[in-house]
């Protein structure tokens, strides 16, 4: 009888765990996006590893396209284009790798990788890049041209620390790193390509590999 | 015991309504589709659910036009998000012991 009594009172108790198991599961699922790929940040940064190298080539060979008018650093329109085309290809291939890895990983969790939890990140993560984007464009018009690798360090570790909350927690420990990466290099102006191939390539790297081990790797 | 036992509150005995009140819990508003997505349920399933707790005014129900489509969305009511938390206090209550 007694022990009757106490399976039955075990069972019920692991119904309760399965509650709250439940409840943490939803709120989770709920209000962040956990499908985030550490695949899309290694991917994203052997993308910013070559796109620096390319961009370092372009500059050693456009040197002449550089000189100073009234102590304003100039470039030619052929070198500004060029390293243009460099940045677009390094951000298309990261955003179509990104989403590539992610809706794999989406479908593997039964997830869907458009919903509001997802939106919620993007929004949250743009912000803070479209501010950086348009003040880079103001460096840029003003010749302040050494300020712009910091700065979009140091906006994108700001985006990263404000999407945080709606995806991995983890993800704000790679903003807080892009952030201290820009704001040292803001003290180094010249070394700014160094500087950018860290943040975007060597730490999407080893942040990537690691968020793989932590979350898909055992799965 | 018992009196911990009775702190469970009924209303959230069903696992489609803990799941309601979890995402309610931690949105501040949420839609009947994303509703249906996140707990993997039936319309019909929800909606009854929905409905025995709007009843019990833990959650509100607001009808929206989106276009000419009609969109549902969902809050938590104060009255709501008390009960729900003293239903986890208990619950945790009878895990510790």
């Amino acid at each position: 009888m007694q022990l009757k009594v106490l399976l039955v009172m075990g069972e019920k108790e692991k119904d309760y765990l399965q509650d709250l198991t439940e409840i943490r599961l939803m709120m989770e699922k709920s209000s962040r996006f956990i499908s985030l790929s550490g695949l899309a940040g290694v991917f994203a940064g052997i993308f910013a590893l070559a796109g620096s190298i390319s961009a370092y080539y372009i500059i050693k060979n456009f040197y002449i396209d550089i000189w100073f008018e009234n102590d304003i650093i100039q470039l030619s329109k052929d070198l500004v284009l060029h390293l243009f085309l460099v940045a677009i290809a390094v951000l298309l291939l990261s955003l179509f790798f990104g989403y590539y890895f992610t809706t794999k990983k989406a479908k593997k969790l039964g997830h869907k990788t458009w919903n509001k939890t997802s939106q919620l990140m993007l929004i949250n993560l743009s912000i803070p890049l479209f501010a950086g984007g348009i003040f880079c464009v103001s460096l840029f018009l003003h010749g302040q041209l050494g300020l712009i690798a910091p700065t979009t360090l140091i906006f994108y570790g700001l985006a990263l620390v404000n999407g945080s909350k709606f995806t991995l927690n983890d993800i704000k420990y790679l903003g807080y790193c892009e952030m201290i990466v820009g704001l040292t290099a803001t003290f180094f102006i010249g070394w700014g390509l160094w500087f950018w191939a860290f943040g975007f390539g060597i730490l999407h790297i080893v942040y990537g590999i690691s968020m793989y081990y932590k979350y898909e790797h055992k799965q | 015991m018992k009196s911990v036992i009775s702190q469970l509150n009924k209303s959230f005995e069903s696992r489609v309504r803990l799941g309601i009140m979890s995402v309610l819990m931690v949105n501040e508003s949420i839609d009947f589709l994303s509703l249906k997505e996140m707990l993997d349920a039936s319309d019909g399933n929800i909606a009854s659910h929905v409905a025995a707790l709007e009843k019990a005014e833990y959650l509100s129900v607001e009808k929206k036009f989106v276009g000419k489509k009609t969109s549902t969305i969902y809050r938590i009511t104060i009255l709501g998000r008390t009960a729900f938390n003293q239903h986890l206090n208990a619950l945790e209550q009878l895990l510790k012991r």
